[in-house]
């Protein structure tokens, strides 16, 4: 197969492109120019691209730079802001992930005559006895991504690649290190690539949309403190809610933007038994029985039915962030997913 | 076969050049500062490749600079001035990046262009108009644009500046230019001449820059007071001779080059206007004739815009045809940027999305041309498909 291999500079895309090559099929690596700002962790620093076109010379395969700027900032940064804006909480890499790399790239890739695109995500596609596909938590469950990867429908499940998600962490890293890829050592990337760790994410939101301070009020909706911005409260947050002589145990759990109120309250006021589900989309066909959810990317998963428009915890569980995505679990499989209304 | 149309990039060293390049790396050599025998050989190269230069640009030896190329030319232009004299710098809106980024980074304005890309001689005017701001002490405009060819009328340029900023000097990029343009008569009115010997067939590396005497300049690289204080840095002897060579043997050429070269671009973009639709010539006005008008632009460029295509994706297909060629310019990871100059002149940036550059040289051939036009419409009909 022709199989274009979208190359971060990281360790898990290095050793992705080997494989590709070392499975026999003919490759080219691609790296995506995402975000034309300041970036300390992200997949589009200079230093990121000549990683990726160093690996690539090493691998005696053809490098490529792609411009996917635009999209990038159309697909997911503007609706990060005007998410946050408006009291939401997405993940910007599964919308990356869902409008850049398995649409606008496998696109691109299909029209210069590519077969697949493979990634350095740790996620397995596991095909099913009628033919039909799934994504599937990788082999190293510390480091799976199957969560920020679970949108793929037949189409593209069908033309793309996850070399490494057969593998450990620790076994990538073995790989990159005898190949002696120079990306073997270099460290995971963390948190959201567009925004830098000096500006954080504040300082990212304020430079791009309007901040608001807001009452912290009690369950009995009694002022109880004062935030700066209550687009940057996120439910479950204990930190920085000026709730005054509060001991450890006060979290926000609902914020009300339009009405610029947090209201706080105990652990077990955080606790809910239902999750509202927006766009739910099953894989192939809705599931009654008890599924697993997740509902962060590195959260942990819990049993759950899903009722309509509602997913059903069997346990009280922390509330989730709206706009977050909800995945659905059968044992490994991604059954079905949705956003957290 | 493999086709090379990417001369505005970089050009293929020519055989002059690389003759006179390892005839000096071959030779033992000495430090042409120095005080024996071998310096002394070493400093005779060098004052021979200045003769040459000079005869090549119009100028006496003395107000020939040699540098490390075309952005260090332009940066010593920009940087040397506004040191000297503390004025104002003013630059075209579709000026390389070399004198587009300095000049802006040290406050400098652009003047607009029209939608040939030549400069708006009355926007010029009120750019040089005396405001609140110290006076205009630099003004640069390029002989000829790198993406889209359009020569600029350096004559006009310095009329307007003797009459309203007459204390401005003119700095002229003229990196593309060297091979199409006579700079002696083209570039007589500018005070200051950016060349890069690797665009007319000298290696990478090395450049000159023209000061005519009594320009004040300050120098950027201070040291052991080569260039006769202009330029610290021991010389790049082989470099320097290999771009005379490359110099002297391209203005001997110069005339045939420029007309078959000439009938070669016309062959090229008259074949991709037969044979791709929705394809804009960039910078091409249509005369009365209904035929285009390729009169304002470098004899060895054709750019084109591409409705509904992607240069990206275009230029991956072309190189795997073996086909050289390219779009706008690179930022530094490779990537493609969009251009600032098909937006000063006007494109809409989804048409621009569809730049293609193809450069010619003069050892550009039918039968490249012939294989670049197929291999276009091939890969534009391919991408169409998809859609």
């Amino acid at each position: 197969m022709k199989v274009m291999v979208a190359m971060s500079g990281g360790v898990d895309s290095s050793v992705a492109a080997a494989r590709a090559l070392d499975e026999g099929h003919e490759v080219v690596g691609v790296t995506l120019k995402l975000w034309g700002g300041e970036s300390d962790t992200g997949c589009c620093s200079v230093s990121d691209v000549d990683d990726a076109r160093r690996v690539a010379q090493q691998l005696g395969i053809d490098h490529h730079v792609f411009n996917f700027g635009d999209d990038f900032t159309r697909h997911v940064v503007d609706p990060y802001v005007a998410d946050h804006a408006a009291g939401r909480t997405p993940n910007p890499c599964v919308e990356c992930n869902r409008h850049l790399k398995f649409d606008r790239l496998l696109d691109r890739a299909v029209a210069l005559g590519f077969d697949a695109v493979a990634t350095g995500h740790h996620a397995r596609i596991v095909t099913r006895p009628d033919g039909s596909r799934r994504v599937a938590r990788g082999a190293d469950p510390a480091k799976d991504q199957s969560y920020v990867v679970h949108m793929l429908d037949q189409a593209q499940l069908a033309r793309v690649l996850f070399p490494v998600g057969d593998r450990t962490k620790d076994d990538v890293r073995l790989i990159a290190d005898q190949l002696g890829l120079r990306t073997a050592a270099k460290p995971d990337s963390q948190d959201v690539c567009f925004i830098t760790s000096s500006a954080g994410r504040a300082g990212f939101l304020a430079d791009r949309t309007e901040l608001h301070p807001a009452d912290v009020v009690d369950g009995d909706g009694r002022p109880v403190g004062r935030v700066d911005a209550v687009e940057l409260v996120t439910i479950g947050q204990r930190r920085g809610l000026g709730v005054s002589g509060s001991d450890d145990r006060v979290f926000a759990v609902a914020v009300d933007v339009p009405r610029r109120r947090v209201t706080v309250g105990g652990a077990d006021d955080l606790l809910s038994d239902s999750v509202e589900l927006v766009d739910l989309a099953w894989v192939d066909g809705p599931v009654t029985s008890t599924v697993q959810a997740q509902c962060s990317a590195h959260g942990s998963p819990a049993p759950a039915v899903v009722d309509g428009d509602h997913l059903r915890w069997l346990e009280p569980r922390r509330r989730v962030a709206p706009a977050q995505s909800v995945v659905l679990y059968d044992g490994d499989e991604v059954v079905g997913s949705a956003l957290a209304g | 076969m493999s086709v090379y149309l990417d001369h505005a990039a970089t050009s293929p060293l020519r055989p002059e050049a690389r003759a006179a390049l390892l005839e000096v790396l071959e030779a033992p050599l000495g430090n042409p500062t120095g005080a024996h025998r071998a310096s002394r050989h070493a400093r005779k190269l060098v004052d021979e490749a200045r003769d040459q230069m000079a005869a090549a640009l119009g100028c006496a030896p003395g107000e020939v600079i040699f540098t490390s190329g075309g952005t260090e030319s332009d940066n010593l232009a920009v940087a040397g001035v506004r040191d000297a004299t503390g004025g104002a710098l003013v630059c075209s809106a579709i000026e390389h990046h070399a004198v587009l980024d300095p000049v802006l980074a040290a406050g400098g304005r652009t003047v607009s262009v029209d939608p040939l890309g030549r400069v708006d001689l009355e926007d010029l005017v009120d750019v040089l108009s005396p405001g609140d701001g110290p006076p205009v002490r630099f003004v640069s405009v390029m002989a000829a644009n790198n993406e889209i060819g359009t020569i600029q009328d350096l004559d006009a340029v310095a009329a307007v500046i003797s009459e309203h900023a007459p204390e401005a000097v003119l700095h002229t990029d003229a990196v593309q230019s060297f091979c199409w343009l006579d700079l002696a008569t083209h570039a007589a009115a500018a005070d200051l001449i950016s060349v890069s010997a690797h665009k007319f067939g000298g290696p990478q590396g090395v450049g000159a820059l023209v000061a005519r005497n009594g320009v004040p300049l300050t120098p950027q690289l201070r040291g052991g007071g080569q260039e006769r204080d202009r330029r610290s840095g021991t010389h790049n002897v082989a470099g320097i001779v290999a771009m005379a060579a490359a110099a002297s043997a391209t203005v001997a050429e110069r005339d045939a080059t420029i007309e078959s070269v000439r009938a070669l671009r016309d062959r090229l973009a008259d074949g991709l206007r037969a044979r791709v639709e929705g394809l804009v010539e960039t910078a091409v006005p249509i005369d009365s004739h209904g035929r285009p008008d390729r009169s304002g632009t470098l004899a060895g460029c054709c750019h084109v815009c591409i409705e509904g295509i992607e240069s990206e994706a275009l230029l991956f297909l072309l190189d795997t045809e073996g086909v050289a060629a390219s779009a706008a310019s690179s930022c530094a990871s490779g990537a493609l940027d969009p251009s600032h100059v098909l937006a000063a002149i006007g494109i809409p940036r989804d048409l621009a999305r569809g730049s293609l550059r193809l450069t010619l040289g003069h050892a550009t051939t039918t039968a490249e041309v012939d294989q670049a036009i197929d291999a276009v419409a091939r890969s534009v009909e391919r991408l169409r498909g998809r859609r």
